[in-house]
């Protein structure tokens, strides 16, 4: 009886084991044969809308390949290192671009884009990933509406650092009725990566970033 | 067990039994994603080559599996072909992956794929009615995903098929339609509530169908 039994084990756990070996190759090759895809896609969709902050005649390099990696949780809002790329002119500096990310949304964390010129001002703020409520905080989306391009040509001398908030609270920047806690998110969250741009700004373009393949 | 013949599996699947309006199986992913056209047709579309995988895969092996491992067995080939998807989503299809986001993975949990593998798959010799069960399960569950993102789409945006270039890539754009100019939104809609409303009404609607053509037949 009990020979029966660890008979039947023995042949169920041989089944299972074989199904296991079975999904496992066909998951890892899948795997290998798009890890390559996957990442060239990520990289296509950042470059699209990268390279839509500045105008093509300030760089000559090809920005998505050349960045140096930051570990600032303080100052870019996340654990993980963020990628800080920068744009050449004839390999001189002109601008950069980092992805910091806003953790205090309204259903989490934001990450957002922010180009910065090499005199402080920004090119262009955009919202990459997001998981605020459809309908309401979606005006973050430059599709959705312009209220992201109020931080184009802003600096953290304009307007003074005191007034880097929403008019809501205090501050210089427009907002939307229905998503200010998103809004605040951003713009804190903008204000933080320009502080820590000022005062790394010497190591982020002294640096070199290699370029990368 | 007598033969089934594909007509019915295809009735059953896709009216009969369909998994968003009568079993109700998978309502987590039907509910999240449908506010609008292209997302549910996404999501629709990886539900069903995942059921048509997985059922004829099941249906394949089907000889070799023993009653007392049955279940850890669907769920590991389930798992399998669903991460095999989100992979191939991932690459191929990186906007839409992008706003599905985690419901691809969540699949394996839409209990209308174990179900059908352990009801149909697992019982039928026949691998081409497996597979066409597959098929005929995944799309009831598409044509329910965007009836709601049809309704919640043209009520909360005043649109339909927005964002189809992240279906269709370029060529896609034209296929949007603006139905009303000027049109405000209607945030209910788009909102998690308008789902369950949406569901509701489409219920409520196969419901009377199905009472009026009793009474006609």
């Amino acid at each position: 009886m009990i020979g029966i039994a660890c008979r039947s084990i023995w042949i169920a756990a041989m089944i299972l084991c074989g199904f296991t070996i079975l999904g496992s190759f066909l998951v890892t090759v899948i795997y290998n044969s798009t890890v390559d895809v996957i990442a060239a896609a990520q990289r296509g969709m950042l470059e699209a809308k990268l390279i839509k902050l500045l105008d093509s005649s300030y760089y000559d390099n090809h920005i998505i390949n050349y960045y140096i990696e930051v570990l600032e949780p303080e100052w870019l809002g996340t654990e993980q290192p963020v990628k800080i790329y920068s744009a050449l002119k004839k390999g001189q500096p002109v601008a950069l671009f980092a992805t910091p990310i806003a953790p205090d949304g309204y259903n989490g964390p934001i990450q957002i884009l922010v180009g910065i010129h090499i005199d402080g001002t920004i090119s262009g703020v955009r919202v990459l990933n997001h998981k605020e409520t459809p309908g309401l905080s979606d005006g973050i989306d430059e599709e959705k509406s312009n209220w992201i391009l109020g931080f184009t040509g802003r600096s953290i001398q304009n307007p003074s650092p005191d007034r880097w908030y929403l008019k809501k609270d205090g501050g210089a920047f427009d907002q939307y009725t229905g998503a200010t806690i998103t809004q605040r998110a951003i713009v804190r969250a903008t204000s933080k990566f320009l502080e820590y741009f000022k005062s790394h700004r010497e190591q982020l373009f002294t640096v070199k970033s290699a370029e990368n393949e | 067990m007598s033969k089934t013949s594909y007509q019915t599996i295809l009735r059953d699947g896709l009216w009969t039994r369909n998994t968003g309006l009568v079993t109700m199986l998978g309502l987590c992913p039907l509910l999240a994603v449908s506010n609008n056209v292209v997302n549910s047709f996404g999501l629709g579309l990886a539900t069903t080559l995942v059921l048509l995988v997985s059922n004829v895969t099941i249906a394949l092996m089907r000889d070799l599996l023993r009653p007392e491992v049955r279940i850890p067995v669907f769920v590991i080939l389930i798992a399998s072909v669903v991460t095999t998807v989100e992979l191939v989503m991932h690459a191929f299809l990186p906007g839409l992956y992008t706003i599905l986001g985690i419901f691809i993975p969540l699949i394996v949990t839409n209990c209308c794929v174990i179900w059908r593998a352990e009801v149909f798959a697992s019982r039928r010799c026949n691998v081409l009615a497996s597979g066409v069960d597959g098929i005929a399960t995944g799309l009831g569950f598409t044509f329910c995903l965007v009836l709601i993102g049809a309704l919640r789409e043209v009520l909360g945006q005043g649109t339909l098929l927005s964002h189809a270039e992240l279906l269709f890539g370029d060529a896609g754009k034209f296929l949007t339609l603006h139905l009303f100019e000027g049109y405000r939104g209607f945030i209910l809609a788009v909102l998690p509530c308008g789902a369950f409303i949406g569901l509701g009404c489409l219920i409520a609607i196969k419901n009377s169908l199905d009472t009026h053509s009793e009474r006609w037949m």
